[in-house]
C-alpha cells in the first residue's frame, strides 16, 4: 500500500542530491528496510518520521553511507555513494549520529575543529580556511562564548549545538541529522530546529532529519517521509502526508489533524490507540 | 573557573597557537610542546647518569664527552660497548611500550586496553618461558631453544596479537570486544605459562621467572639492533596514525562521517601496536605496567583529551630507564627492571589521580 505522493515543487525546483534506489537494509540476517526508493532534491528540507523501530534511523545511516545496503544503492549527485571515496563524500555530506561520543575533557572548539578532518592532510592540519570555518561554525550556532568549555560539562541543548557546529564546520551543503531533538525539552527542541531551519534557508543546504515530534516535523520540514515496518508509506508536503488516515495506518492512532494555529501546518491531536497493547492482568 | 575544573585538566583557557610555514600548518599548545621536551630531557639525563654508574663509575661530564666522541679510549670501551646497549634497549623498550599503550587505549576508548591486559605481553611470556623450559626436553623444545628466547617471545606475542585481531575483527574492531577477547587470551597465555613453570626444574624456573619480570641485564648490541630497526618502521607508522586516532575516538559513525576509512584505520592501529609490543618484549621480556600506566600519566601531564603519542613514548623511555637506574644503584641487590616499573609508575599515577580530584573539590 505504498502511495508515492506528488512532490509539491515542480521537478525543476532542484536536481536530485541524494537518492535511494530499491534499498534493502539489514542488520545481520534481520531485514529492517525493504525495497525503498526515495529522492531528495537540492535545497529540500525533509523529515523522516515513523513509529519506533520502523527503520528511519537505519535509512538515514544508509543515506550517509554508514550502512552498506544488502541490495539496491544510494546515489549522491548521481554517483553510487559506496563507490565514491569516503573522504570525498565527507566534503559534501555531513552527518550527526544519534548518540555521538565526545572524549572526556574535550573542549567545544576542539570538537568543532575535528569537523575539518576531511579537508586536512597530515602536513596541513590547521590552515587559515580551517580556522575561519571553525570560527564561523561556532558563531552560527551561538557557541563562541562556550568554545573553551569541555563538551561533557554542557547541558543537553548546548551539547547538541556543539555537535551541529562540528557538522557545520565540515562545510557541507548536505546535512543528515539523526534525532537531534530527542532528549531535549520543548524550548531546546525549538532552539535546535530554528537553527537547522536557518542553516537550510541560508545557503540552500539540503537537510534530512529523523525526528519523533510530528507537529514540529510538519512545521519545520518542507517534506515528510513516513515509514512503517521498513517500508516507505508516504512522502510529500506535510499537508498531504500528515492525515488522519496516515495516523491510523502508520501510528495505529485515532487522531484529529487540525491546522497548527501558529504555522498553519497540520497538527496532530491524538484521541486513542486503535489496537491497544494488552498489558498482563487486563481482561 | 576553577570551581568547575574537572578531574582531568582540559585544554580550556590555554589557547592553541596556529603555526603555518608554507604548505605546512598545525596547532600547538604550550603543554603539548613543553611536556615532551621535558620528557626528552629526562631521558637524556637519566640515560647519561645510567651510563656512568657501575663497578667503574664515570662522571656525567665524561659520559657526555664520550657520547659526542671526545672521550678516552677506556671510557669509550666501557660506555659504548658495555653499558650503552643496556641503556639503548631500555630506552627503546620504554618508547615502544608507551606508544603501544597510547595506541590501544585511544583506539579502544578504554584506559584498561593495554598490551598487558590484552594478553600480548602474556603471550610473549608463554613463548619465552617455553623456550627456557622446553629446550632439551623434547624435539619441539629443542627447536624453541634453538631459536632463542627473544624469537620465541616475539612469536608468542605475534601469535597472541594475531588471535586478538582475528577474534575481534567483524568488519571492523569494537573497543569493548577487543578488551574482552584480550582478557580471555591473557588468561589462556597465563595458564600456559604457569603450566610450563610447574613442569620446569628449579634452575629453569628461576631463569624463566627473572625473564618474565622483564630484565635489561646483559643486553648487547645484538638485542638493541633488531629492536632499533623495527622501531625505525613502527614509530613513524604510529605517529602517522595520530591524526586518524584523533577522529577514531569519537565513535565509529562520527569517524566514518568525517571520511575515515574505518576498517583500514583500525587494522593499521592495532597491527602497529601489536608490532611495537612484540618487538619490545622480545628484547627485554614483558616489562610490566609501562604500556598501561604511561599513557595515563601522559594524558594528565599534557592536559589533552587523549594520550599524546610522542609524549607517551618518551615518558615510557624515561620510566624504564629510571626504574633500571634505581634497581642498579639504590637497591641492595640488582633486581629485574620490571619489578620497579610497576613500583614507580603506579604510585605516580595514583598521585596524579588524587591530586586531580582534590583540585576539583576546591
Amino acid at each position: 500500500m505504498t502511495t508515492h505522493l506528488v512532490p509539491s515543487r515542480p521537478a525543476s525546483a532542484g536536481r536530485v542530491r541524494l537518492a535511494a534506489e530499491r534499498l534493502e537494509l539489514a542488520y545481520d540476517e534481520h531485514v529492517v528496510v525493504d525495497d525503498l526508493s526515495l529522492e531528495l532534491p537540492e535545497g529540500s528540507f525533509t523529515a523522516i518520521v515513523g513509529p519506533n523501530g520502523c527503520g528511519k534511523s537505519t535509512l538515514l545511516r544508509a543515506l550517509g553511507r554508514l550502512l552498506r545496503p544488502t541490495s539496491g544503492q544510494v546515489l549522491l549527485d548521481g554517483r553510487a555513494i559506496s563507490r565514491t571515496p569516503t573522504r570525498e563524500v565527507a566534503r559534501v555530506l555531513g552527518l550527526l549520529p544519534q548518540t555521538p561520543i565526545a572524549p572526556e575533557g574535550l573542549t567545544v572548539s576542539d570538537l568543532v575543529a575535528r569537523g575539518r578532518h576531511p579537508h586536512q592532510t597530515w602536513l596541513q592540519q590547521w590552515s587559515r580556511g580551517d580556522e575561519a570555518a571553525v570560527a564561523e561554525a561556532l558563531a552560527r550556532t551561538g557557541m563562541t562564548q562556550l568554545a573553551h568549555r569541555p563538551v561533557d560539562q554542557l547541558s543537553g541543548g548546548q551539547r547538541q549545538r556543539a555537535w551541529i557546529s562540528m557538522a557545520l564546520a565540515q562545510g557541507t551543503d548536505l546535512l543528515l541529522l539523526d534525532e537531534p531533538t530527542t532528549y531535549l525539552d520543548l524550548s531546546h527542541q525549538i532552539d535546535v530546529l530554528e537553527l537547522v531551519a536557518q542553516l537550510h534557508a541560508e545557503h540552500g543546504r539540503t537537510v534530512v532529519i529523523v525526528m519523533h515530534d510530528l507537529n514540529l516535523a510538519a512545521r519545520y520540514a518542507q517534506r515528510l517521509v513516513a515509514m512503517k515496518d521498513g517500508v516507505l508509506v508516504a512522502s510529500g508536503p506535510p499537508a498531504e502526508v500528515l492525515t488522519e488516515r496516515l495516523m491510523a495506518d502508520v501510528f495505529d492512532l485515532e487522531a484529529r489533524v487540525v491546522p497548527d494555529p501558529v504555522a498553519g501546518t497540520p497538527m496532530v491531536v491524538p484521541v486513542r490507540r486503535l489496537h491497544p497493547v494488552h498489558l498482563p492482568g487486563e481482561g | 573557573m576553577t570551581a568547575q575544573a574537572p578531574e582531568r585538566p582540559t585544554s580550556a583557557g590555554r589557547d592553541a597557537t596556529a603555526v603555518r610555514v608554507g604548505p605546512v600548518s598545525g596547532r600547538i599548545r604550550g603543554r603539548q610542546v613543553a611536556v615532551p621536551l621535558i620528557a626528552a630531557a629526562a631521558v637524556v639525563l637519566v640515560g647519561a647518569i645510567s651510563l656512568g654508574r657501575g663497578d667503574y663509575p664515570i662522571g656525567l661530564a665524561d659520559v657526555l664527552r664520550t657520547l659526542v666522541g671526545q672521550g678516552e679510549a677506556r671510557q669509550q670501551l666501557i660506555i659504548l660497548d658495555l653499558r650503552a646497549p643496556r641503556v639503548v634497549v631500555g630506552l627503546l623498550v620504554g618508547l615502544a611500550l608507551g606508544l603501544a599503550g597510547a595506541l590501544f587505549q585511544t583506539f579502544a576508548r578504554n584506559a584498561l586496553a593495554s598490551p598487558d591486559v590484552l594478553g600480548i605481553t602474556q603471550g610473549a611470556s608463554a613463548g619465552g618461558v617455553a623456550a627456557i623450559v622446553l629446550s632439551g626436553t623434547s624435539s619441539t623444545g629443542s627447536v624453541l631453544g634453538g631459536v632463542g628466547i627473544p624469537l620465541a617471545a616475539l612469536a608468542g606475542a605475534l601469535v597472541t596479537g594475531a588471535l586478538l585481531f582475528g577474534l575481534t575483527w567483524r568488519a571492523g574492531i569494537d573497543g569493548h570486544r577487543l578488551v574482552l577477547v584480550g582478557i580471555a587470551l591473557w588468561a589462556v597465555a597465563a595458564a600456559l605459562t604457569d603450566w610450563l613453570l610447574t613442569r620446569a626444574d628449579i634452575h629453569d624456573a628461576a631463569t624463566a621467572y627473572v625473564w618474565i619480570t622483564g630484565s635489561l641485564n646483559a643486553r648487547t648490541w645484538n638485542h638493541a639492533a633488531p629492536l632499533a630497526l623495527s622501531l625505525l618502521v613502527l614509530v613513524p607508522a604510529a605517529l602517522a596514525a595520530s591524526r586518524v586516532l584523533g577522529v577514531l575516538q569519537f565513535g565509529d559513525d562520527t569517524a566514518r562521517g568525517l571520511g575515515v576509512r574505518l576498517a583500514t584505520a583500525q587494522a593499521v592501529v592495532v597491527l602497529v601496536a601489536v608490532g611495537l609490543t612484540a618487538t619490545a618484549v622480545a628484547a627485554a621480556g614483558p616489562v610490566a605496567f609501562v604500556a598501561l600506566v604511561v599513557p595515563q600519566i601522559a594524558v594528565r601531564l599534557a592536559a589533552s583529551s587523549r594520550p599524546p603519542l610522542l609524549t607517551s613514548g618518551l615518558l615510557g623511555a624515561a620510566l624504564v630507564l629510571t626504574a633500571d637506574l634505581l634497581t642498579r644503584t639504590v637497591l641492595p641487590q640488582a633486581l629485574p627492571v620490571g619489578i620497579l616499573t610497576a613500583a614507580v609508575g603506579a604510585p605516580y599515577l595514583l598521585w596524579l589521580l588524587v591530586r586531580g580530584r582534590r583540585r576539583s573539590t576546591l
